[in-house]
């Protein structure tokens, strides 16, 4: 086994583990803003105990969320030296910005919100809340932006070997970034909105719950409509956009274009062959590609066949993690309109099947980030920095296999454990319903 | 401002972030290491309840200095971070033990469970508070790094990290920590819990002090460099005298029975001996213990750009101003003593 593979192997494992709770965190913040909100001014005890109870859930995903995320501040310079050489000029001033503007923000009012209930006025306890909120959202700006800026450089030049600043401003704001913060943000929300829907349907299921079920499922259904939308259209149509014009080889990758074309088809469903790179069972609407990326059905979209093969993603694991996030994608959708629907007609709660629905796509939303993430970031390969820095050059030479080996076991392994026992203890805190919450955080 | 200012700045904000980091989780990662050493687990529990609110908020001063540190000075943070692998892949999982305990605890009433993430916390605690002297010790010492064509190569092992120098350093750190800590149990627990903090504060901190001289004496002959430039600095003696003052300041204010002023006293005492290290230091960050005068990193070999250490200047000015308040603010709400079953409810 060699280093690099290793290397890749462990940040991968890292970042996909804390990458669970991050989203689920952000979307949730942002939902207890608006319960907290509405317990407040409508004086509302069913809101009040959904704020508890979410508020609980929130302190425990939080939690796992920050002792798994300790690790990515420390693991560019220790797994990755020469890629930390080599941007960090660049790249570690959005990591400062966001300890600076987000980390603080967070954690310091997460605290003041978790334990000064009743000790602080109802105002301030809901301006904590949102200042949690924001801090999260900003710790996700600031984290995109570093990594759009790995995607899409701007504002460097190359100086004895090291990307070196040229302007702020054009690095942050690089062709990538607020479309990739946009369309990640809606995830979350996403995210939050079947979480919170899908606990109240488990309450539903077992006759728990009552009015905190109600409240908290009409939240999470008309949310999730509204961000399942939105992450189609538009920040996942103008991500996709994006792509294609400053990354074509990933817009090539994750489409399952291998050939140049013009009118290129919108391939919507295939099953890929690796070797050669092929699409079998294809299902497609011809020249939908060329329209929705170009705006002109005949337009060319370069293939695979474009570039020089070690400039290639992989093929098969970009195209299945793309189209499986786009599955999920009209998924979501189609769930959260259905619930709309029966709300509107009165029949949410004596549908259970559909109830049972929304238990089984609660967790589905985590799982679309994660092929969101992978199509994203190994159809960045084999660039490190894209068209910059190899990915082959980036890994810490000084670091050997066996301790490569010893800490992707001790970390992965930890992380594995952590993300069971929050299973464990989320699903302890849904099954004692949203009444059994006290002054516990 | 000139590259030079700017490089100088930064080893002074990062300086404060590295002392922020030992103020604030200092007295939070010394209670949790004291909990080690109670045996009741009421009591244990009320350890972690103090710091509930807060902690959290502490721990961030860590990351942001790993983040300025990698803007500020990308080969330090490259270099120093691979060649400390081991040592902080330790670290971390610690840090993760620790992070969840506090939410993990109270959330199952068995005995058992209890006990293990009691130890989780206490362990999880304790290995930091030991791991950042280590760090420091490492450090004022040099490693062993070397300037090449390709930049800075780290040429040490994770046994060579484990030297005599650098666990003095680590065991003083440790009771610098435990000091503070149980100054702030002291000062905010409620009953045999602050009571018994009280009778362990004037024994750690003679401890502390013992330590903090015996490793002064000794630096001076393992690491003479920290002293050839910093004695003819006006700033290193009074440095000097602040950190005598607030470590006599203590046990003064300690037999008063006054323990928030002893505190602040604590945090003084350990900014200054921060202060001193860095003084020591300056203007290397890094120095090497293979080739001192060619291999060390410093200020000026392995800072950021002008525009980049601007840009992040600004961003500090702005951000930290705030910070600074929004805590002050958060710790003045939860002031007081903490009455067990507060934070977490009686069970």
């Amino acid at each position: 086994m060699d280093a690099e593979l290793l290397a890749r192997l462990q940040f991968a494992l890292t970042v996909g583990i804390h990458f669970l709770f991050p989203p689920l965190s952000i979307g949730l913040a942002w939902l207890l803003v608006v319960v907290e909100g509405l317990a407040w001014r409508r004086r509302d005890p069913a809101w009040e105990s959904a704020g508890r109870f979410f508020g609980k859930v929130l302190a425990l995903t939080f939690g796992v969320g920050v002792a798994t995320g300790i690790v990515m501040e420390f693991q560019f310079g220790t797994n990755w030296s020469r890629y930390s050489t080599f941007v960090g000029d660049i790249f570690g001033a959005p990591l400062a910005a966001e300890g600076v503007f987000a980390f603080f923000l967070e954690s310091v009012f997460l605290g003041l919100y978790l334990f000064g209930r009743g000790r602080v006025s109802r105002g301030l306890h809901w301006f904590s809340i949102l200042m949690v909120a924001v801090g999260a959202t900003l710790s996700a700006f600031w984290i995109l932006v570093a990594n759009s800026w790995q995607q899409t450089p701007a504002g460097f030049e190359i100086r004895e070997g090291r990307a070196v600043l040229t302007s702020f401003s054009e690095a942050v704001l690089n062709p990538s970034m607020w479309v990739r913060f946009f369309h990640t943000i809606d995830a979350a929300l996403i995210a939050g909105a079947f979480g919170m829907a899908g606990i109240a349907a488990l309450w539903k299921l077992r006759g728990q719950g009552g009015a905190v079920a109600a409240r908290a499922q009409g939240l999470g259904i008309a949310a999730g409509l509204l961000f399942a939308v939105l992450a189609v259209f538009p920040t996942g149509h103008e991500h996709a956009r994006q792509v294609a014009r400053t990354q074509p080889e990933k817009f090539a990758a994750i489409e399952g274009l291998y050939t140049t074309q013009s009118g290129a088809p919108l391939v919507l469903f295939a099953l890929p062959h690796r070797e050669p790179p092929t699409l079998k069972a294809k299902i497609e609407i011809p020249s939908l590609t060329s329209w929705l990326a170009f705006g002109d059905p005949g337009a060319e979209i370069q293939g695979i066949d474009r570039f020089p093969a070690d400039e290639v993603p992989p093929l098969w694991m970009t195209f299945v993690s793309f189209h499986n996030m786009v599955i999920l994608g009209m998924w979501f959708v189609a769930v959260m309109a259905l619930g709309a629907f029966l709300w509107w007609r009165r029949r949410l709660d004596r549908t259970r099947w559909y109830q049972w629905v929304l238990v089984a796509s609660a967790p589905l939303p985590l799982v679309a980030c994660q092929f969101g993430w992978v199509a994203a970031e190994v159809g960045r390969q084999p660039w490190a920095v894209y068209r910059l820095l190899r990915t082959a050059d980036a890994y810490s030479v000084t670091v050997g296999v066996p301790e490569l080996l010893f800490s992707i076991v001790l970390l992965g392994g930890i992380g594995l454990l952590l993300v069971g026992l929050y299973l464990f203890l989320l699903m302890r805190q849904v099954s004692k319903g949203p009444d059994a919450v006290r002054e516990v955080a | 401002m000139d590259l030079g200012t700017l490089q100088t700045i930064w080893f002074v904000l990062f300086l404060v972030l590295v002392a922020g980091y030992a103020v604030l989780d200092g007295f939070d990662l010394g209670i949790g290491a004291l909990s080690l050493l109670e045996r009741n687990e009421a009591r244990r529990g009320q350890h972690m309840e103090v710091i509930a609110p807060v902690w959290d908020g502490n721990e961030v001063w860590l990351l942001t200095a790993g983040g300025a540190l990698f803007a500020a000075f990308p080969p330090v943070y490259a270099t120093v971070f691979s060649g400390f692998y081991l040592a902080l892949m330790l670290l971390l999982a610690a840090l993760m033990f620790r992070g969840v305990s506090f939410k993990f605890r109270n959330q199952v009433a068995s005995p058992g469970w209890r006990r293990f993430w009691d130890r989780a916390f206490g362990l999880g605690s304790l290995v930091p508070a030991l791991l950042y002297g280590v760090a420091v010790g490492n450090i004022l010492k040099g490693v062993p790094v070397q300037q090449t064509a390709q930049g800075f190569a780290w040429q040490g092992s994770f046994l060579g990290l484990l030297n005599p120098y650098a666990l003095l350093v680590g065991v003083l750190g440790l009771a610098m920590f435990l000091t503070h800590g149980a100054i702030y149990m002291a000062h905010k627990a409620h009953g045999e819990a602050a009571a018994s903090a009280a009778r362990k504060a004037p024994w750690l901190w003679l401890s502390w002090m013992i330590l903090w001289g015996v490793t002064t004496g000794i630096s001076a002959w393992q690491a003479p460099h920290l002293f050839e430039g910093a004695t003819g600095n006006p700033l290193w003696w009074v440095t000097v005298l602040v950190a005598l003052a607030a470590m006599i300041g203590i046990p003064w204010a300690l037999r008063g029975g006054r323990h928030g002023v002893a505190f602040l006293w604590s945090c003084a005492a350990i900014a200054a001996q921060n202060g001193l290290a860095a003084l020591g230091l300056y203007p290397r960050l890094v120095p090497s213990s293979l080739d001192l005068a060619g291999s060390s990193l410093t200020i000026h070999n392995a800072s950021s750009s002008e525009r980049t250490l601007g840009t992040m200047l600004v961003i500090a000015l702005v951000g930290m101003p705030l910070v600074v308040g929004y805590t002050a603010f958060v710790y003045r709400v939860f002031r007081g003593r903490v009455k067990p079953g507060e934070y977490y409810g009686n069970h």
